[in-house]
């Protein structure tokens, strides 16, 4: 047989930590294997090794294969060839490097999801380092970071992404496409312990449970998934309209997200730094997700350079009552956090709500009071929560209590 | 000549030669251990009566300066690095011995750059002999190759200045590109089309060279002010059209990085420096022209100003941001040795508290004293680390000479130095079992901050001590390596052959470690 030459991956100037694969399957001469490292020296015999036991792995004798490579590390290197296979011949085998112990964890549903990094699916060098920035969340996305002819072989790089890099405690996110190219996105992500998938686009409950469904159809051969939550993106009119519907639709919702971007444009307008155009769409996703009993998160603020403005962007979301936002760049995860965490005085008022709760259950007092104000119910609720918050973000000592009195 | 004899095994445990270039070397005996006696050299006597009284030294080309000087075959000529990437002074030198059919020349310039490519044509047709000094980009792949008739010598820039001292290098031509001078030879950096801001690195040639030229486009009438490089050294002067690309001048890495990786590095190690109290009101800091060095100085500069304090000096390497510090008063003094931008240079000719040193100030280890040990916090780089902090910043892993040693080594001499380095580049881990080649002993280097975590140099007890309770993720540096290795895989070791191309020498003149010659 005499196959056509296929390529994946990237090559070129500014290229880094990647490897251009080519291939041709041929009906005789066994494999014929020209490298080209910049790590050859090091890592060159590992490399040939590796390919040899892919091409092996997918009963692959005789091919023409050429790796160009810009110091890939092995995951990389693995979802190149593996890609390219499947471009030559189409088949269900798949090629699974071992998972890392690292990334057995579970998230839980309310855990603190104020910054989530977006990585794009098809660039390996981002997705390296990115945990090392301690971001809430990473989202390898298959989507709009994705140009169209690269959507087959990312699919490969973020399947062993999941299994291969260590994001040191970040949760493990994906946004797949829209529609059907979507749900067979997560043939590569399901089994591969994905803690969360974003949904975009999303206009109907019905999109949530078409995502369930493949789930538990792909959970139906394997041994126990762990939980994966979805995060529904609100990117139109439609999606306004709907928020709750879809906030609502299933158990494993647990945050609902807006795209401002694309919901401007679906109404018509442009996107503002002052957004009043989206002041309307924000708060009904605010609204719903909280209705719904789950985390609203915002859009993404897409100057890099303006931390300043960054800033003042996550103090108005936070006072829509936002809980989190999109990052597009690590250096934005810091500003995030310390935003969206409580403020000295919110702590403070905090502290004193809670002791004087402490106090007056400790009497036995039905009402909770601080000087001679009655404090509602939920006023106490949400100090209780600020307190919470501050601990987790090391904004105050676990037994602040006892090292007060 | 063979270029090299009589390998030993020096106290490092790195093998290296006793005879380099015809010449008897001393192996490294470790930090302090080589003592020399005698006296330092000596250059010639001279008389006034042999120079024009009206202090008009000007020659018509650098031609006819060199054939004044007695130009001949197996001279060491000498050249500095003040123009880095923009110097148009080093290869005309060359050019002329060439048409004049000169050989075996050996050049020893204060550093290379990789506009002195061209002159690979002239070690190869053989007026060029070998080079002391650094072997930079295509330079350094020539050297590695085994292509140069003699051993090629690194040495820091305090090595440098240790060595013509010494006489361990004899220079017969020290060819001085000066931005501006007058007829008598009185030169500076600071004003001319070519200005650099100093000529730190050309002291010793003009004060131990046998013959010294000045080459400027830039001549203005006596007296040149200030006169970095004193005339009364000064045999000839030539002047050129043009001596250096302005924008070439200022290259260098002068912006602060925006790569949120080694953002990270020069957060954590300004805040280690913090947490380990090596910040103080008048404490002292040394911060390269790296991005990564430029942003600490920044993070250094907030931390200042928060809490109402001052740096007493900082060693530059200056530019724009060391300068706004000055300027803000959150630094009292810059002690510069070579300015990387227009900023540097408009500092230091217009502020006295900029003040242009040299290799002898700052780095000769055979003075009374450098001021390179009274620096609080050194922040430097290094191509390679090992588990026991020994690093590498001439070789890359697969054993390519690549680099100068250029300040490194004498900056070692700070009281903290610190490594900010990635875990690995690529897919090459930095932090290997051994070092491909030796530049500097482990016990100089406290402290490596990498974007996975940060190892203190065991030595160091007081700063790990400090360090306990620190947010910071404090690691061992055998951790550090194997989480390297786990992501990369183990590296094989480069092939290399036994000859050797180059030798490292410490800043006392002992061999510290040898080059070896790449298996193609």
């Amino acid at each position: 047989m005499m196959g056509e030459l296929v390529f994946t991956g990237n090559k070129g100037v500014g290229v880094r930590s990647d490897c251009f694969v080519s291939l041709e399957l041929t009906s005789g001469g066994g494999i014929r294997l020209a490298l080209d490292s910049k790590v050859d020296v090091m890592f060159g015999n590992s490399i040939r090794k590796e390919i040899h036991g892919i091409l092996d792995h997918f009963n692959i004798k005789d091919a023409f294969v050429t790796v160009e490579d810009s110091g890939a590390l092995p995951f990389v290197i693995a979802a190149r060839l593996e890609a390219a296979i499947n471009k030559a011949i189409a088949g269900e085998k798949e090629f699974i490097i071992p998972m890392l112990n690292e990334n057995q964890y579970v998230t839980s549903k309310d855990r603190n999801r104020f910054s989530r990094l977006y990585l794009p699916g098809n660039t390996p060098s981002l997705m390296i380092n990115a945990g090392i920035h301690r971001p809430n969340g990473i989202i390898l996305d298959l989507e709009d970071a994705v140009a169209p002819d690269k959507k087959d072989e990312a699919r490969y790089l973020v399947r062993n992404a999941l299994r291969g890099v260590d994001f040191y405690g970040a949760e493990r996110m994906v946004r797949i496409n829209q529609g059907e190219r979507g749900l067979a996105d997560l043939d590569f992500i399901v089994p591969h312990n994905v803690n969360l998938i974003l949904l975009p686009k999303c206009e109907h409950p019905e999109q949530v449970h078409a995502v369930n469904a493949r789930i538990r159809e792909i959970g139906q051969h394997r041994e126990q998934l762990n939980p994966i939550w979805i995060m529904p993106i609100i990117e139109s009119a439609m999606g306004v309209i709907n928020a709750f519907a879809i906030a609502s639709s299933a158990e494993n919702v647990v945050s609902l997200a807006i795209g401002l971007e694309d919901y401007t444009a679906d109404i018509g307008t442009r996107r503002t730094a002052e957004g009043s155009e989206s002041f309307f769409a924000r708060s009904m996703v605010v609204n719903a997700a909280r209705a719904a009993g789950i985390q609203p998160i915002d859009s993404v603020f897409s100057d890099v350079a303006d931390m300043d403005g960054l800033a003042e962007n996550v103090r108005r979301s936070k006072a829509l009552g936002f809980d989190g936002m999109g990052c597009i760049h690590p250096r934005q995860i810091r500003v995030i956090h310390e935003t969206f965490a409580p403020a000295k005085e919110e702590i403070e008022k905090a502290k004193k709500i809670v002791n004087a709760y402490h106090e007056a259950e400790a009497k036995g007092l039905g009402v909770v009071a601080l000087g001679s104000k009655m404090i509602d119910p939920p006023v106490v609720r949400r100090a209780l929560n600020t307190i919470q918050l501050a601990i987790k973000m090391d904004k105050l000592e676990q037994n602040w209590r006892e090292s007060n009195e | 000549m063979s270029k090299y004899d009589k390998m030993v095994t020096n106290t490092a445990g790195r093998e290296v030669p006793t005879v380099v270039n015809g010449k008897p070397a001393t192996p490294y005996m470790g930090i302090g251990k080589y003592k020399p006696t005698g006296r330092k050299t000596a250059p010639p006597i001279v008389s006034c009566a042999d120079y024009p009284a009206d202090g008009n030294k000007v020659v018509a080309s650098l031609t006819e300066a060199l054939i004044k000087c007695g130009i001949k075959d197996g001279m060491t000529i000498s050249t500095h690095h003040h123009f880095r990437n923009g110097d148009l002074v080093a290869v005309p030198i060359f050019d002329s011995a060439k048409e004049m059919g000169i050989k075996d020349l050996m050049w020893f310039p204060s550093a290379s750059f990789p506009c002195h490519e061209p002159l690979i044509k002239y070690l190869e047709d053989g007026t060029i002999h070998h080079i002391e000094g650094s072997m930079n980009g295509a330079l350094g792949r020539f050297t590695s190759e085994g292509k140069m008739k003699g051993l090629g010598v690194l040495r820091s820039h305090g090595g440098r200045y240790q060595a013509v001292q010494d006489g361990d290098v004899h220079v017969n031509i020290a060819v001085i590109a000066a931005p501006s001078a007058d007829s008598f030879g009185n030169a500076n950096g600071v004003n001319g089309p070519a200005a650099c801001g100093l000529l730190g690195f050309a002291l010793a040639d003009s004060q131990y060279a046998d013959k010294v030229i000045i080459v400027t486009d830039n001549l203005v009438p006596f007296p040149c002010i200030p006169w970095q490089i004193q005339g009364n050294y000064v045999d000839y002067v030539v002047v050129l059209d043009q001596i250096g690309i302005p924008e070439m001048i200022i290259s260098g890495t002068t912006e602060i990085t925006k790569s949120p990786d080694r953002l990270l590095l020069a957060e954590w190690s300004a805040q280690f420096c913090d947490e380990a109290g090596l910040i103080y009101d008048g404490f002292s800091f040394q911060a390269g022209a790296g991005g990564t060095s430029l942003s600490i100085g920044i993070y250094f500069a907030n931390i200042l100003r928060e809490r109402g304090w001052k740096a007493r000096f900082a060693r530059g390497g200056s530019n724009k941001y060391l300068v706004k510090m000055l300027e803000e008063g959150l630094v009292d003094y810059i002690l510069d040795g070579q300015t990387f931008d227009l900023e540097g240079v408009r500092s230091m000719r217009d502020n006295p508290a900029h003040v242009n040193t040299s290799p002898f100030t700052s780095y000769n280890y055979h003075g009374k004293g450098n001021f390179s040990s009274l620096i609080d916090v050194v922040i430097l780089g290094a191509t390679e680390v090992d588990v026991n902090f020994n690093a590498n910043v001439v070789t890359h892993s697969d054993g390519l000479l690549l680099h100068g040693i250029g300040g490194w080594q004498n900056c070692l001499f700070g009281k903290t130095v610190i490594l900010p380095i990635p875990l690995f580049r690529d897919r090459i881990p930095v932090i290997r079992n051994e070092v491909t080649t030796l530049c500097a002993p482990g016990e100089l280097i406290d402290v490596i901050v990498t974007e996975r975590g940060i190892a203190i140099n065991p030595r160091r007890t007081d700063l790990i001590e400090k360090m306990k309770k620190s947010s910071l993720p404090i690691r061992t540096i055998e951790e550090l390596k194997e989480e390297a290795e786990k992501i990369c895989g183990v590296p094989e070791k480069p092939k290399l052959t036994d000859e050797i191309v180059a030798v490292i020498k410490w800043v006392d003149g002992t061999i510290l470690d040898s080059v070896y010659k790449v298996d193609k």
